[in-house]
């Protein structure tokens, strides 16, 4: 909502500056967002009236005018608009006059001919963004006259960013009946009396929706001048509410609307056939409005129909087949209450946003429509004359809201705020607020005003009771309670744990969009359904990712296109996995995605890319938290977007959590990666819960190692070996150690030979070497009977 | 006695000759091994009288003496020397940078949502979690915005069908909560929340943190004091701090809480506009038809609830003055906080 100060103060004047008076707007509740000057700065602008006007003798579009600017001799003025001629009044920067944007107006010759200042369009006095031709001033104007103080334009434009419930503060009344509340201050409108009919013309109105449209009035007036001017003053005051003149008839239910606060409409009377009637519309019914499309209702639309049908989308928009148009000689004036609840929501469904739906959204006072009339007519019959029907008043009492009485509890009202607030101060505001105040046992009954649709309950009032009192004014304490200790469950890891050790681990942490590009989505998780936006803000944002790695890579991208070598990355957060039933999991993962060396370039160490190992210690170490590393297994298994030869399934307790793996060589190829890219993901409910640790025994005896290599198939896993080394093994295995893994010459193609290192050690006793070498002799027959592994000497 | 004499002269000359510890050990073997000099000046102790012996013998002894300090003093400084090559040899350039893996960091958004975790854990607010892909239900319906509600035009939800929407705040959470729980109650809840709103300040997706205290006695002046106190302690300034009248559908009565601007100190710059306040954060008293939906007796409790968002406030903590930089995820803006 912007209006003039100058228009306000009209109406409340408290003794408080602009700024004050913006402050304490603000701090009730009315956020004040801009303040802006009504006119860009500029001098030596006075009211000037043409005197004559002859052809330029070298210049076709120039035109010589003599000017009166009030004192002293007419002078002699340059001047291109098309609009220039004898009699008119226009604004005239004099000679010294400095115009905005610091254009300053010097004696000039125009191809040869003396002119002496600047017949001024309203864009060139910075009042509109563009304008046609000259400013064209009343004939009343007075000739010589400062232009601001004509225009009084020191003034600014204040914009309130009202929050919905305030709804009563759309309008020039509803502000200063605030400023008047916040100031103890007398607030005076122009009179609204009711203009007495002059002729017995009148249309028939009927509601059939009472309960969307309790209320409705209208009248006739006929042989309107819709060409008469709107006076400079109403224009002047619409452009400050950042309203743009049209016509008259328009201008002035614009004008009314911003004042009061009640939305009209003005129908050409020529175009109506029938009668009124407000009804809802039968679905697919059609209506072209007055921005020029035609939407199709649905049968919740409440509509002002006449006898062909639709003629407006009732407190939205009017239809353009009845709108007011050069043509039109007598009108029909609608001023009505639409309920909130018949007009919320409307517009929105119809992509439209109004100043008669916002405001009736929100509420507009049902007792306003029979203000309004009077105060639209009479503005009517001042600027397009006319002759005035009686007003025709449709009414359903039984449907207009009813003003409850709501409870109001001293007590509730301490413990609400954690104040007191003295009694006679409760009621001394809710009087000025309107309230109707009746003391009972304990509180009030308070009565709310029909223009505060915002107050329901008791919390609404005392809201009201803390935003007079100022929340400023409140105290401000620290709670009380009984000091309760957390639990604090020491097996479960936080995920700031799991990212700390990342951290350390040199990764860095992002954070993408979980709404992804559906190509990359597709090219990582072919087989997965996804589930899509209905209104992306654009087609590479609008699928959900059923993995990370969707956002994770295009920010390898990222980096990788600038100039950065080596990338480690994770993110932790939701992924979206619909599944078949219609259910949809959102879970926590934590991926990452590692590019480069294994480490930052350095001296002293060669530089070595990262391969599958590194990021499965990586993988590893955080695993290791837990603490619970054995319950954790890695196995081949092949993932469309990975590596088929390098690429593992984490599964833990025989779940699967989780991949790890090189990307695969042909998507590399497809997103334009030059090396070799790692990636891992898993579900981090996985890996949150841990064990609480447990002290064994340390043994107080030697403990003897034996290292073996043995060669076997190349096909076999190290997991399975480690897993037979262990079954033939005896329980004083304390320590497996894998030390080597050759391939190469010396060794058959398609053999491969691992070294390890056995440690055993008893609890109670010294091991004998015979026992040592008993049980290196069962695991290298079991390791040959199971896997075919052959000693090496 | 010149034979003693001229004996410890001849071995002082060789320890002194002696360049390392092998050589040296010879001249000892040499003057005092087990065939050396001195065992054999002892064993010709014999031929001499009863009266001379103990004379003669002590002269030895002394002359045995003095060559064993002057091995043992000899020994030390060819140790010494050994020492000092070798610590010559090793000494490096402390001044070359340290090898190894170099620490990587937590994005900006996830330390300051640790931050704020950390001031609200120390006043018992525990941290919920809620999904991000929501229904009606709990990010309008039970916050007592109603489909046809004026607010749910602020915000421009991103919709997947009529009823599953990406939640528009992480109010839910306090739905959720309070559903599963009963007073007392103290949360936070961060997350990741959506709107379908992209331009110079606002990206489809951003952060925030909503807390809730409900309890039998929760006022808004309690409120006013944790927000006071947040704001000072997450800024690590005395900040002035103001509670506005605003409006939210699920507090009443509602607030909007601006700090004195962190950038110029309330004197008006551009992050301001100019008006040296900074709006922080929405916050209020749980509304009534909040608690019925949940079924906590309004009669019984009252409870705050407040919602910040959080790339705003580590925009203002750290001076970032572009808020897509977060998403970006270039590594010469996230390293910036390591
Ligand atoms: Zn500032």
């Amino acid at each position: 909502m912007k209006f003039s100060e100058q228009w306000l103060r009209e109406w409340v004047n408290p003794s408080v500056s602009t700024e004050e008076l913006c402050h304490q707007l603000t701090m009730a509740g009315l956020e004040v967002d801009a303040v802006e000057p009504v006119a860009a700065l500029f001098s030596g602008v006075v009211v000037a009236e043409v005197l004559s006007v002859e052809p330029h003798p070298d210049a076709d579009k120039l035109r010589v005018t003599q000017v009166n600017v009030g004192e002293g001799e007419p002078v002699q003025i340059v001047c291109g608009a098309a609009n220039v001629r004898p009699g008119l009044r226009v604004p005239c920067a004099m000679v010294g006059a400095v115009l905005p944007g610091d254009f300053k107006i010097k004696k000039a010759k125009l191809r040869g001919v003396p002119s002496n200042g600047m017949l001024a369009s309203a864009s060139e006095l910075g009042l509109v963004e563009s304008a046609e031709g000259l400013m064209e001033l009343p004939t009343d104007a007075p000739v010589g006259t400062n232009f601001r103080d004509y225009l009084q334009l020191d003034d600014v434009t204040i914009e309130l960013g009202l929050t919905p419930n305030r709804g009563d503060c759309l309008s020039i009344a509803g502000i200063a009946r605030e400023t008047g509340v916040l100031n103890h201050a007398d607030v005076s409108g122009p009179a609204c009396e009711a203009v007495a009919s002059s002729i017995d013309d009148s249309f028939s109105v009927a509601i059939n929706a009472p309960e969307a449209c309790p209320r409705y009035l209208g009248r006739v007036i006929r042989g309107v001048n819709v060409a008469a001017e709107t006076p400079l003053w109403m224009a002047e005051r619409l452009r400050r509410s950042g309203i743009r003149s049209l016509s008259a008839v328009v201008d002035v239910t614009n004008y009314v609307l911003l004042e009061l606060g009640q939305p009209m409409h003005a129908f050409d009377l020529g175009k109506l056939s029938g009668g009124i009637q407000v009804r809802m519309a039968t679905a697919g019914e059609k209506i072209k409005l007055l921005n020029d499309t035609e939407v199709e209702l649905d049968g919740e639309t409440l509509v002002i129909a006449d006898g062909n049908g639709p003629v407006a989308m009732a407190g939205v928009m009017g239809g353009s087949a009845s709108a007011v148009g050069d043509a039109t000689r007598d009108i029909f004036l609608e001023s009505a209450f639409f309920t909130p609840a018949a007009i919320a929501g409307k517009a929105r469904r119809y992509g439209l946003h109004t100043d008669s739906s916002h405001r009736f959204e929100r509420g507009v006072s049902p007792q306003m429509a029979t203000k309004a009339i009077a105060r639209a007519t009479a503005l009517l019959l001042d600027i397009v004359g006319g002759d005035v029907g009686p007003v025709v008043e449709v009414c359903s009492e039984a449907n207009l809201p009813k003003a409850h009485p709501i409870t109001l509890r001293h007590a509730r009202v301490t413990r609400v705020l954690g104040t007191e607030v003295a009694k006679d101060s409760i009621e001394e505001i809710l009087c000025r607020l309107e309230m109707k105040v009746e003391s009972v046992d304990g509180g009030w009954q308070v009565t709310a005003p029909a223009f505060r649709f915002d107050i329901t309950i008791e919390e609404d009032l005392i809201e009201e009771i803390g935003r007079i009192i100022g929340y400023s004014n409140l105290p401000s304490i620290r709670p009380h309670g009984s000091l309760t200790m957390g639990e604090r469950p020491e097996a479960k890891l936080s995920i700031a744990d799991l990212a700390a050790v990342l951290v350390e681990r040199g990764y860095q942490e992002a954070i993408t969009y979980t709404f992804v590009e559906p190509k990359m989505q597709q090219l990582l998780d072919p087989q997965r359904e996804t589930i899509a936006l209905a209104n992306p803000i654009s087609a590479d944002m609008s699928v959900m990712r059923t993995t990370l790695w969707a956002g994770l890579l295009p920010v390898l991208q990222h980096n990788l296109n600038r100039q950065q070598g080596r990338v480690r990355l994770f993110e932790y957060g939701l992924r979206f996995l619909p599944q078949g039933d219609g259910e949809l999991v959102q879970d926590n993962v934590l991926a990452g995605v590692v590019y480069g060396e294994v480490l930052p370039e350095q001296w002293g160490s060669e530089s070595m890319k990262i391969d599958f190992f590194d990021i499965k210690g990586d993988v590893e170490a955080v695993l290791g938290l837990t603490g619970c590393v054995s319950d954790f297994a890695f196995r081949a298994e092949s993932h469309p977007a990975l590596h088929p030869g390098q690429s593992a399934r984490i599964s833990r307790d025989g779940r699967d959590i989780g991949w790890l793996g090189a990307l695969h060589p042909s998507l590399e190829q497809k997103l334009g990666l030059s090396g070799q890219t790692f990636l891992f993901e898993i579900e981090s409910s996985a890996i949150t819960s841990g064990n609480v640790a447990k002290f064994g025994e340390i043994s107080k005896f030697p403990a003897i190692r034996r290292d073996i290599a043995v060669e076997m198939d190349r096909d076999i896993s190290a997991m399975r070996l480690f897993d037979t080394v262990k079954s033939a093994a005896p329980d004083n295995l304390r320590n497996l150690k894998l030390f080597d893994v050759y391939e190469g010459e010396h060794i058959d193609s398609g053999r491969k030979s691992l070294a390890l290192g056995l440690t055993l050690q008893a609890q109670s006793r010294t091991l004998t070497d015979s026992e040592v070498d008993s049980a290196i002799d069962a695991v290298v027959r079991t390791l040959a009977n199971e896997l075919g592994a052959k000693l090496r000497e | 006695m010149d034979e003693l004499t001229g004996l410890v002269s001849e071995a002082e000359r060789l320890i002194a000759e002696a360049s390392d510890i092998q050589a040296l050990d010879q001249v000892r073997v040499h003057f005092l091994g087990k065939k050396g000099s001195f065992t054999e000046l002892m064993k010709g102790l014999g031929k001499l009288s009863a009266e001379e012996r103990p004379a003669a013998g002590q002269a030895i002894n002394q002359a045995k003496g003095a060559v064993q300090q002057a091995l043992e003093a000899r020994k030390q400084t060819l140790k010494d020397e050994v020492l000092h090559a070798r610590l010559e040899s090793e000494k490096v350039d402390v001044t070359l940078p340290g090898r190894g893996q170099q620490t990587g960091g937590l994005h900006p958004v996830t330390l300051t949502l640790q931050r704020i975790e950390s001031l609200f854990s120390q006043l018992g607010f525990s941290v919920a979690e809620g999904p991000e892909i929501e229904d009606d239900f709990h990010n309008f319906e039970a916050l007592n915005i109603p489909e046809t509600h004026p607010a749910r035009a602020m915000h421009d939800t991103f919709y997947f069908d009529a009823h599953t929407l990406l939640r528009t705040h992480t109010s839910p959470v306090q739905i959720r909560t309070m559903k599963q729980g009963q007073p007392p109650l103290r949360i936070i809840a961060p997350g990741r929340v959506y709107r379908c709103d992209s331009d110079l300040t606002h990206t489809p997706m951003f952060h925030q943190v909503e807390g809730l205290m409900v309890d039998e006695n929760v006022s808004f002046a309690q409120l006013k004091g944790v927000m006071d106190d947040f704001l000072r302690n997450f800024f690590e300034a005395d900040l002035a701090v103001r509670f506005r009248p605003s409006y939210f559908p699920f507090t009443e009565p509602s607030a909007e809480a601006d700090i004195q601007c962190v950038m110029c100190g309330g004197e008006g710059c551009r992050v301001c506009s100019h008006t040296g306040w900074i709006e922080i954060l929405g916050c209020g008293m749980v509304h009534p038809e909040v608690f019925r939906h949940v079924g906590i007796d309004s009669e019984k409790y009252t409870g705050f609830a407040f919602g910040l968002g959080v790339e705003r406030m580590a925009m203002l903590r750290y001076g970032v003055n572009d808020l897509r930089l977060f998403f970006e995820n270039d590594l010469r803006f996230l390293q910036q906080f390591n």
